[in-house]
């Protein structure tokens, strides 16, 4: 009966869900690919046998497809599908350009996923970090991105709306900053149009400047920017409660986009790369630190009056957790950004640590919240299959961090410790080998951790087959055409 | 009286401030390292990579060396007894892309090159646990197995050329041949030395070169070129 109410008091606008339930599937598809991958590279480094000899296997040849599908594939489809979902709503309106666009958005995108990573496994790689692909997929891409771009300001464009919603801001700022990261970057001359090598356009160390300002940003605006996003949308939906506070979410945008533009020569500490732009580097990191907590506090206390939701609601547990490790990884990122900690953690596997608590503490937990929340908004189904196995993937999930990131806090500052170690003659006292032969354990510690994660996200998949196929309830959506959902929901 | 409303409500506005405050910051710390002078050293003996050195750094890029091995020595001193001189900005000058690393799972690499025999890196990339028990590295094996593809090896050179690496119309013209002749040591190697200088023969089969002996080629010249007997602390100056 309310419904009926509410459905001619406002205004219906007709969304295009079904590209959103596309990306969110795939985001899923990914993520277990690249759970699974990082448990076996983390394999072969407790046992290199597992490389098997062969080419496809090696470890440096797998390493990127891992990142790849983490980052670009299980990070890069979640995007899609939560900014898609926040804008059309946000914005009230449908999404600009025509749904075939939209599909073929989808499909282009899963397409230089697929490209990216066999080219890989094939032998092809640029030797970047993070920017890997060769540059017929980067062209490929770019096209891609434009397009995407174009849907999503033209979604701001056409909204119903006068106000842009934080969380806009957020998306487009990723959005914008990737395309521009991604053009420098992989600025390349091909040897021929008919071959897949190519040179980068930058040497030594303007390459490594030019890399790591990308490298870092990748972290910064894909890996934050986008997810921020997605917390400034999902955690007050999920708390029933309005952002804790608007001037504070203004002053987190600003000064956010602003300063991760300098971090990246924290990455390149007594390198070759000139004094100067080390410490700028190391300033602005350090200054990071301020609107990283910013935007912690502006999440966390967006709970205020509904932390009790935290017992009934496991998804949000996701979301709110996230939060924690957000600020947690965005401390102890400035601090390892600190010249002299630098010395001890650069190398080592607690710079590994540090990239996961926030990957997977952050980034997938951010994602799993959201998705929880996504899944039965979309579907139309009253709510998931299953609270308790939410639960279970929450707490195994934590768990396997919990494993992961100590293991690789005491095997990176172990290496550090020893690389540096002086004997009572004055003599190094340890070779390389032996730090390798002491980590040893740590890495198969590391290893169980991923395979706890991993479960937790095979959990999640089957709970969220299961909601999908269970009945529709058709609620809210009552006595409307299917795809019709109230404006502002 | 300015307010933030003017910005929210404006996408273009939003956009177009949005690039102008991520531009900053790229903008200052990249664009002086292309116009101070001295943020590369002028010291001799950096040259560009012979055509077999280059077949063989672009295997390395291809299996992915760099995700654990780095190629950068620090400005610290436990990485100088380790490794030996710190690197100069110099010596990666013509590196496309760096090599620099990110993370040691193995070694630092920057200064291999004459450090170990060729026999020891062949025998160490077909079963790296036979010479070093406690190595995670995988086998290459299959590297000695693989003949160098080095048809398109000219164009290699001329795209480089043309992005600022200093060849010549005689190392273009020679390159076939400098490559063969670099890959089978019982070969005149007085040709290769003289466009190359310090460049490593090694001992491939004459004729069919495989990615092996390209990768021992490269790694026996990583950080060997510059002659720091006879550099004063003043060039080193960046």
């Amino acid at each position: 009966m309310a419904d009926a109410v509410l459905a001619t008091a406002r205004p219906v606008i007709s969304y295009n869900e079904e590209v959103i339930k596309k990306f969110t599937i795939a985001a899923m598809f990914w993520a277990v690919v690249a759970f699974s991958l990082g448990v076996y590279i983390a394999t072969e480094l407790s046992w290199p046998e597992f490389n098997l000899g062969l080419s496809f296997l090696n470890f440096g040849r797998l390493r990127p497809v891992h990142t790849s599908a983490a980052v670009f594939a299980f990070g890069g489809n979640a995007l899609f599908a939560t900014s898609f979902f926040v804008v059309q709503r946000t914005c009230r309106a449908r999404l600009a350009g025509p749904d075939a666009l939209h599909d073929f958005i989808f499909w282009g995108y899963q397409f230089f996923i697929v490209m990216a990573a066999s080219s890989y496994v094939m032998g092809f790689s640029r030797g970047q970090e993070y920017s890997e692909p060769e540059w017929h997929i980067t062209v490929w891409l770019v096209l891609i991105w434009v397009l995407y771009a174009g849907v999503f300001i033209g979604t701001l464009l056409k909204r119903a709306e006068p106000h842009i919603y934080v969380a806009n801001w957020f998306y487009l700022a990723f959005i914008l900053t990737v395309a521009v990261l991604v053009l420098v970057n992989n600025a390349a001359v091909p040897i021929s149009p008919f071959a897949a090598k190519s040179y980068v356009v930058y040497s030594g160390v303007q390459n490594a400047m030019v890399q790591w300002w990308y490298g870092h940003n990748a972290v910064g605006f894909f890996l934050t920017a986008g997810f921020l996003g997605m917390m400034y949308y999902f955690v007050p939906k999920q708390a029933g409660r309005p952002v804790y506070s608007y001037r504070l979410s203004v002053v987190h945008f600003w000064s956010l986009i602003f300063l991760y533009m300098w971090a990246g020569p924290h990455h390149l500490h007594y390198t070759s790369l000139p004094d100067w732009t080390q410490t700028l580097g190391m300033a602005f990191s350090i200054m990071l630190w301020m609107p990283s907590w910013g935007g912690m506090i502006n999440g966390l206390m967006t709970l205020s009056g509904a932390w009790d939701k935290l017992r009934t609601d496991p998804a949000l547990r996701f979301s709110v957790t996230a939060v924690g490790f957000y600020g947690m990884s965005t401390f102890e990122g400035p601090m390892m950004a600190i010249r002299q900690v630098n010395s001890l953690s650069h190398y080592t596997d607690w710079t590994v640590g540090h990239v996961h608590s926030g990957a997977l503490g952050w980034v997938a937990f951010v994602s799993f919240g959201a998705i929880y929340y996504m899944v039965p908004a979309l579907w139309k189904r009253s709510g998931l299959y299953s609270t308790r196995l939410v639960a279970w993937h929450y707490w195994i999930a934590t768990l396997g961090i919990v494993f992961y990131i100590s293991a690789m806090w005491v095997a990176g500052i172990m290496q550090g410790l020893m690389w540096r170690a002086y004997d009572k003659f004055g003599f190094l006292q340890y070779s390389f080998a032996e730090s390798v032969n002491a980590v040893h354990p740590y890495y198969v510690i590391r290893m169980l951790g991923g395979v706890m994660f991993l479960t937790g996200g095979l959990i999640m998949c089957y709970n969220l087959i299961r909601t999908v196929r269970s009945p529709s309830t058709e609620l809210r959506a009552a006595g409307l055409p299917a795809g019709v959902v109230l404006a502002g929901e | 009286m300015f307010s933030h409303e003017t910005i929210e409500k404006n996408a273009l506005l939003l956009l177009v401030l949005t690039l102008i405050v991520i531009a900053i910051g790229g903008i200052v710390e990249i664009v002086p390292l292309f116009t101070i002078e001295t943020t590369v050293e002028h010291v001799k003996g950096v040259r560009p990579y012979s055509p077999l050195e280059m077949a063989g750094r672009n295997i390395y890029v291809r299996e992915g060396c760099y995700v654990c091995h780095s190629q950068q020595i620090r400005t610290l001193k436990d990485e100088v007894e380790r490794y030996g001189h710190y690197s100069l900005a110099a010596e990666s000058m013509y590196d496309r892309p760096f090599q620099w690393g990110s993370k040691r799972i193995g070694p630092d690499l920057a200064r291999v090159g004459g450090r170990y025999s060729n026999d020891w890196h062949y025998g160490h990339l077909h079963h790296p646990q036979a010479l070093v028990p406690e190595s995670l590295m995988p086998r290459y094996a299959f590297l000695a197995e693989t003949r160098l593809d080095y048809s398109l090896i000219e164009k290699h050179l001329t795209t480089q050329r043309f992005l600022g690496v200093p060849y010549t119309d005689e190392d273009i013209t020679n390159a076939r041949d400098d490559l063969l002749i670099q890959a089978n040591v019982q070969a005149d190697q007085e040709g290769v030395l003289k466009r190359y200088p310090k460049a490593v023969a090694v001992p491939g089969r004459p004729g069919f070169p495989t990615e092996m002996d390209a990768l021992v080629a490269y790694l026996q010249v990583l950080g060997t070129m510059v002659d720091f007997a006879d550099l004063g602390v003043e060039k080193l100056q960046q």
